[in-house]
């Protein structure tokens, strides 16, 4: 069957490319039926895209070691929802994955817009065809996920153990049903300009996607940040890492483009800056894929050698070149007669608030392109460290806050200052009230960068409840409707702008907790023996006793040793029980021994967090397995031929020596306040955004259609 | 070989799919159907604009005067877009 | 102030801010910044970002201390390391690791925490700073 997944994809490429010079010869002057031809043909690729993966997906279920991926990525121990997700843990895996969303999308985009945008379309279509079949091309020529191999060995390397955390499954298909997101608004951008349609269609069309794609982006930077909290030994959930910001850049973007798109949709303005964003939010969405892929920076998951990194810096490289030339020779069509009417209006503070998140995202680039910018400059590679990106994103991402407490409460157009006043003294008051109490009765004030969060925080919150409050009641005085009812109805049908209002409010709880937890979390390192007790703030820890486990460890990674402890934790009244352990994983190394190869392989620490609403408890631990080595070694010498039931009687009494006489181990303990909040601020932020994409029903948008065309009926018989 | 011949009958279900619209001809709508569906987008979207102009001005964010002139304003273009549709009839 | 002052103002401040931001940005990490260096080229009295390999057998723990020996990615140059702080998981002989700190006498000492583990080959998502 890997023949026929092979077949898929150089079908595939083909049949991309015809996608592409189908819908452009019919743009040009074959007609119709080549434009339909060409929207068919992108159909087709997401048919053959989903067999690819359906057969890949049967292959790593079935454990067949016949195909290099499986053999590299998994084995008959990982665990069944792991063996599915381990196609995308593997390079060539992740661009079938990319692939296949790609085609998805693509087909589900044009088949929508099939009646409408006749004219930019085909265009669309070609520009997609292209980008699909750049991907396909990776695959056929350098990086095959259908390779088979020769001599299929008995046993594969099994999923890298730290990816074992359902957060990693989800987190890849969701970024990259992000970045493939992008490329939707970049295609219909691209063929506005071509055919010079520059108003306000293709942004109608492609606003949804956007949205879409937006959510998925944040929705997986949140699930990485999760993953990095929950799974790894540091108990932080983001290091500005290079690939985490590759990931943040294209969303920054993303938002900026958001609130663009609505000026140029209510005023016909920012035409220029929206082409240019849309194009620059799909290079960054591609320069996020590239830098997880290529070797050009010094990161964790930056590799030496990658074999498409300069690909895919040429693809990179032709994009930004299209789009430059394309939208400098339509800067005549562009530019729109509109003007900025006041600076206190929504459409000067969407500008703002674009320039904040462009100001953001390029600093976070500057940062993570140092090296090679130094480099450049000076002959010196040198880095910058989380230090300086928090010293020079702080400060952006508190005016960003503030902004979006603001602009819900602007006009269009413009705003009087009698009117500005009366919207915003409530809110006012309001973080007046929080600011003297958080200094009353926290020691916020330690912290002057969290203070000055918490407060715009505070102001974001009231504002976005005055506005829900105050537009129910404006509803309640015309239809007399109870409270909840009128909230319901007024969000109900003004979607865009409510889910709005509640991803702001959902972005503002997340900066509150990240700005708690950054400033006020206490972490503390310490090594314990079986009895002992150790106090941190107000908790005393006591190691109470070592567990051992043999197959079946707590979190389901299918880790046949896993060592750990139990604690009792203890804060006044309050008492829990954490039970944090470390897991490991056997190795192929012959020179560890037949037994050693199961205590010196990769270890993974299985962190326990107490989730609380004012503050989590996280505790890691790492035995000490080097008064197990001797015996180790010992039991490699006395049954090196063992078969695998004697293996595990050594390996069970190995590890019942350590349980019975566990020398101290290493523990990091930390309190971080307030940090479950940053995960309920992201779940808040979706929810609004879900509620701002669906679609309002037909019906009671005939209604309103039919109410205002009588009226309008009835001025214009007037008139 | 299994690719050889996958990659035949893959290639044939392609051309098929890809070439049905040739052997249909005439599916292609008229240019106008294509304006109308623009207008009525950018009808609706207008629509939106006039119902949210309203509502600032009811939750006090637009003054009297101010909305007064954007409402006009906006109510001019829904009618300019209303007379465009008509001339499509 | 008529629109087209208006119009001109706003731009010129726009501009200012974009310079200020980018005279911030250049300032501030070249200052800021630590330079990275392979094994065979430290020297006592600035602080660096070392990468390397982890030396085959050479890992020990001395308490809360941590000690290897790193040497250079293709190369015979290498240089003692001791270290506190949290290990990340991958990190064993032979992988590839990157510590700040600074040389003192003849021992790296690396900087609290700052030690990060590469993954061992191709492409797999693998663990970050610890």
């Amino acid at each position: 069957m890997a023949g026929v997944g092979s077949a898929c994809l150089a079908v595939g490429l083909l049949t991309a490319l015809y996608a592409a010079g189908a819908s452009l010869y019919g743009a040009r002057a074959g007609g119709p039926a080549w434009v339909t031809s060409g929207r068919r043909a992108i159909y087709a690729t997401a048919g053959l895209m989903i067999a690819a993966v359906a057969i890949l997906q049967s292959a790593f279920l079935r454990s067949d070691f016949h195909y290099a991926i499986v053999a590299e990525g998994s084995s008959t121990d990982t665990p069944t929802f792991y063996k599915a997700a381990a196609m995308w843990a593997t390079q060539d895996g992740s661009l079938l994955l990319w692939a296949f969303l790609l085609s998805l999308f693509s087909s589900a985009v044009l088949f929508l817009t099939r009646r409408s945008l006749r004219e930019i379309a085909p265009y669309a279509t070609a520009v997609l065809g292209v980008v699909a079949a750049f991907f396909l091309l990776l695959m056929v020529a350098w990086e095959n996920p259908f390779n088979t191999l020769a001599h299929p060995p008995a046993e594969g390397a099994g999923l890298n153990p730290l990816l074992r955390h359902p957060a990693m499954m989800i987190h890849p298909p969701m970024l990259y049903t992000g970045y493939v997101g992008f490329a939707i608004p970049f295609a219909f951008c691209v063929g506005a300009l071509i055919t010079r349609n520059t108003g306000a269609d293709w942004i109608r069309a492609t606003r949804r996607f956007a949205l879409i794609a937006w959510t998925f982006l944040g929705t997986g930077i949140m699930l990485g940040a999760l993953w990095s909290y929950t799974e790894l030994g540091w108990g932080g959930y983001w290091a500005w890492d290079p690939v985490e910001n590759a990931s943040l850049m294209p969303w920054l973007l993303g938002t900026a483009l958001l609130h663009s798109i609505m000026v140029q949709e209510k005023r016909g303005m920012l035409r220029i800056w929206n082409a240019s964003l849309v194009c620059a939010t799909f290079v960054f969405a591609l320069i996020g894929t590239f830098l997880v892929r290529s070797g050009i920076l010094d990161s964790i998951h930056a590799f030496g050698a990658s074999t498409i990194g300069t690909q895919f810096l040429v693809f990179i490289g032709i994009v930004v070149a299209f789009s430059v030339v394309l939208v400098l020779s339509r800067l005549p069509d562009l530019r729109s007669e509109a003007r900025l009417d006041s600076l206190l209006s929504r459409e000067s503070f969407f500008l703002l608030n674009n320039l904040v998140l462009v100001g953001l995202a390029l600093v976070i680039m500057w940062g993570t392109f140092f090296p090679l910018i130094s480099e450049a400059l000076t002959g010196q590679k040198a880095s910058v460290g989380p230090p300086w990106f928090d010293r020079l994103t702080v400060p952006l991402a508190l005016v960003l806050v503030l902004l979006s407490g603001i602009g819900p409460v602007l006009a269009w157009r413009r705003v009087t200052l009698s009117g500005l006043r009366r919207v915003l003294v409530a809110p006012l008051v309001f973080t007046l009230v929080a600011l003297v109490a958080l200094l009353a009765l926290t020691n916020a004030s330690d912290s002057p960068a969290s203070l000055a969060m918490f407060c715009f925080v505070a102001f974001v919150l009231s504002s976005v409840a005055q506005e829900f409050l105050r537009g129910a009641a404006a509803r309640r005085v015309a239809t007399g409707e109870p409270w909840p009812r009128a909230l319901l109805r007024l969000a109900g049908r003004n979607r865009r702008r409510y889910g709005g209002y509640l991803v702001h409010a959902g972005i503002a709880v997340l900066f509150l907790g990240v700005a708690a937890s950054s400033a006020f979390h206490d972490q503390r390192d310490v090594r314990l023996s079986p009895g002992q007790t150790f106090h941190t703030g107000d908790y005393a820890l006591t190691y109470r006793k070592p567990t051992a486990k043999l197959g079946g460890d707590r979190a389901g990674t299918g880790a046949p040793i896993s060592l750990g402890a139990v604690l009792d934790v203890r804060k006044g009244k309050q008492r829990f029980t954490l039970h944090p352990s470390r897991n490991y994983y056997p190795t192929q190394d012959p020179t560890q021994g037949v037994i050693g190869r199961y205590f010196n392989g990769e270890a993974n620490s299985e962190v326990d967090v107490r989730w609380g609403l004012k503050r989590d408890f996280w505790l890691a631990i790492r035995p000490d397995i080097g008064s197990l080595q001797k015996p180790i070694a010992e039991a490699n010498r006395r049954f090196p031929t063992a078969s695998s039931d004697v293996q595990a009687l050594v390996i069970a009494a190995l590890t019942e020596r350590y349980r019975k006489n566990p020398p101290p181990a290493a523990f990091r303990a930390i309190v971080s306040p307030l940090v479950l909040w940053i995960w309920i601020g992201g779940a808040i932020a979706v929810l609004g955004a879900l509620i701002a994409v669906w679609p309002a029903p037909e019906a009671r948008l005939r209604r309103v259609r039919s109410l205002y065309a009588a009226k309008l009926g009835r001025e214009l018989s007037r008139a | 070989m299994e690719y050889g011949l996958a990659l035949i009958l893959l290639a044939t279900v392609v051309v098929v799919v890809v070439a049905m619209p040739f052997r249909r001809p005439g599916q292609a709508e008229a240019h106008e159907d294509v304006v109308r569906a623009q207008l009525e987008a950018a009808k609706e979207a207008k629509y939106r604009e006039i119902r949210d102009a309203e509502l600032d001005h009811r939750m006090g964010k637009l003054s009297e005067r101010d909305w007064r002139e954007v409402d006009r304003e906006l109510r001019g273009e829904a009618i300019e877009i209303l007379r465009q549709l008509d001339r499509l009839e | 102030m008529d629109p087209a002052r208006k119009r001109r103002l706003r731009l010129i401040v726009a501009l200012g801010a974009a310079v200020a931001l980018a005279t911030a940005l250049v300032y501030t990490s070249f200052s800021a910044s630590t330079e990275a260096a392979k094994p065979s080229q430290v020297k006592p009295g600035r602080s660096y970002e070392l990468t390397g390999k982890v030396v085959n057998g050479s890992v020990s723990y001395a308490g809360d201390q941590l000690r290897f020996r790193i040497r250079d990615r293709d190369g015979t140059g290498s240089v003692p390391v001791s270290y506190t702080g949290a290990v990340p998981d991958p990190f064993r002989d032979g992988r590839e690791v990157i510590v700040s700190g600074e040389l003192r006498g003849h021992t790296f000492v690396g900087e609290r925490d700052s030690l990060v583990t590469k993954c061992p080959s191709k492409f797999t998502k693998q663990g970050r700073r610890s």
